[in-house]
């Protein structure tokens, strides 16, 4: 578990401090894969580096598995590095070792005996697919391939945590993907906790259990996923989320359409699916169930990390208490229903 | 005039000139590689960030980068008197060549390494790499290109300054030179004279962008 308490850093410099952490707390189960997502400037990566120490926090603690990492001599820190991987943006793979001495870079600097080393190295490159790379230079890399190497490199000592530091953010889409897998996969088969920090709320909704949004220095909301998408409690974090899923319904959609007379009552809602019941056809066993007509306006399906997620915004129309019982039969189904306006 | 006797003269002049390149190029490595990765990792924000220790070392690089070496020569006589027992000749030469190509070197280094990006050392210190491991895991072998280049440059120097060397008695080609083609009037040494810089002076540029260009390829 990564504990991180009233977590500071202000830089200073000639004539002003710049203020990037303020008064952060965390706390990070084993096993999971939490996301910290901001805009630039917000201080994220300020906070990756503060738990591996890379930044010096001006005050506060970060304690990992119970050691706190804030308070090591600088041997005992080097030491407790070793177990702590770390990814980056731009790979940082050593352009003077080609990818098997790359990978066994980490295992050099622990003193882990030639021969254990390089049967690690194997192993290593064969779970992230590059086994036929290995005597490849990074220039002559992808930077999917490239990322792999990074991540091979950072599992080399078998770390308690996984630090990932904007890992996809200078790759296209498809490789991003097929980067967060190699990431979920090694998440689910060693229990290892990862810690991402990223500004593309897609790697939080693909990837990630829990989420802390961080906005000018302060974590302004923390929470599950699956919670923060389905019902977001600040502005920044609805922001973010509307980079992914669209849930603004056009505003003429909320008036009575023209010429459009429907005997009895009619009624705009926003049902989201979560889990299970998106699988389950529970509108039209509403249809049927109850005098009531639905009309599709909008509707998405989508996934966050491997739960199925959607929103459906539907106009209702037919006798008020008919419309009553079938919203009650859809919630007692697990569907979160709002009603958007009441014509 | 020219003679097989003033063959064996110049041929014996190039052959000092190279050892005592070759020599205080190496020597001034031994010194000047150390001095700056010390000027580097002792910079501000680096790994060993030392305010004392980098600023006392520049400005004693510096203050010895700015005394011309002609003047140079001359005032360590008595060092170089200390050290050898002589001031004249090949092997005295050497001592004012290393001396002055140290804190050359050192700057040399010190750009070659600044290139090298910061990503790189913030990975080696997440892998939990000390100090050491990292001068000499990541910014010496990534350096290796622009050092070996460096030395290219060094070399070509003191090729310069050798023939400097020999006109206070140092030996070699600047000797050679300056005995028969300035005092005598033997121009056609002095044509040879440089003739032999001329091409020793490509064939180090040379053989440097080659080596430089090989380990580069290797990593392309």
């Amino acid at each position: 578990m990564i504990e991180v308490k009233h977590l500071t850093k202000i830089y200073k410099t000639p004539g002003q401090e710049i203020l990037a952490l303020d008064d952060v707390s965390l706390q990070v189960e084993d096993g999971e894969i939490f996301g910290i997502i901001g805009l630039s400037g917000a201080g994220k990566s300020t906070l990756i580096r503060c738990i591996n120490m890379l930044e010096k926090p001006t005050s506060g603690k970060v304690i990992i598995n119970g050691v706190e990492i804030t308070a090591l001599e600088p041997h005992e820190l080097r030491t407790a590095r070793q177990k702590i991987g770390m990814i980056f943006q731009h790979f940082n793979l050593l352009s003077s070792r080609n990818v098997f001495d790359n990978v066994l870079f980490p295992l050099e600097i622990a003193g882990v005996p030639k021969k254990d080393a390089a049967k690690r190295v194997m192993e290593l490159l064969e779970l992230v697919g590059l086994a036929d790379k290995a005597k490849a230079y990074p220039a002559q890399l992808s930077g999917g391939q490239k990322q792999r190497v990074g991540i091979a490199r950072a599992l080399a000592n078998s770390p308690e945590l996984l630090l990932s530091d904007e890992a996809t953010s200078a790759l296209d889409p498809q490789t991003t993907r097929s980067i967060l897998g190699l990431l979920k996969d090694i998440n689910k088969r060693f229990n290892l906790t990862i810690l991402l920090i990223t500004h593309d709320m897609n790697v939080i909704k693909e990837t990630c259990d829990r989420v802390a949004v961080i906005a000018e220095s302060r974590i302004v909301e923390v929470g599950r996923v699956i919670d923060i998408f389905s019902n977001p409690q600040t502005s920044t974090s609805r922001s973010f989320i509307n980079t992914v899923v669209k849930r603004d319904i056009p505003e003429e959609l909320l008036e009575r359409p023209e010429g459009h007379a429907v005997s009895g009552d009619r009624r705009l809602v926003s049902v989201s699916f979560i889990g299970k019941s998106a699988g389950q056809p529970l509108i039209s066993s509403m249809i049927k169930k109850y005098d009531v007509d639905a009309n599709i306006l909008y509707g998405n399906i989508d996934r966050i990390k491997d739960t199925p997620f959607g929103y459906l915004t539907l106009e209702l129309t037919g006798p008020p208490d008919q419309i009553d019982e079938g919203l009650l039969y859809l919630k007692s189904h697990g569907l979160e229903v709002e009603v958007l306006n009441h014509v | 005039m020219f003679d097989a006797w003033m063959m064996d003269r110049v041929l014996l002049a190039t052959w000092e000139t190279i050892y005592m390149v070759a020599i205080s190029t190496f020597l001034s490595y031994v010194f000047g590689l150390p001095l700056g990765v010390i000027l580097v990792v002792s910079s501000d924000g680096h790994i060993l960030e030392n305010k004392a220790v980098n600023q006392v070392l520049g400005s004693i690089v510096n203050i010895m980068r700015s005394i011309p070496f002609i003047i140079f020569l001359i005032l360590i006589i008595p060092l170089t008197r200390l050290i050898v027992g002589t001031y004249i000749g090949t092997v005295a030469s050497i001592v004012p060549l290393t001396l002055a190509a140290i804190p050359f070197v050192a700057r040399l280094v010190e750009t070659s390494l600044k290139e090298i990006e910061w990503g790189l050392i913030e990975a080696a210190l997440s892998m939990g790499a000390n100090s050491w491991q990292i001068i000499s895991k990541v910014l010496l072998p990534e350096a290796l290109p622009s050092l070996t280049l460096g030395v290219a440059i060094t070399t070509i120097n003191l090729v310069g300054y050798s023939a400097m060397a020999g006109i206070v008695g140092g030996g070699g080609l600047g000797t050679l030179a300056y005995y028969y083609g300035y005092q005598r009037y033997e121009n056609a040494i002095m044509w040879v004279t440089v003739i032999i810089l001329i091409i020793l002076v490509q064939l180090v540029q040379m053989l440097g962008d080659s080596l430089a260009a090989k380990i580069s390829n290797r990593r392309r």
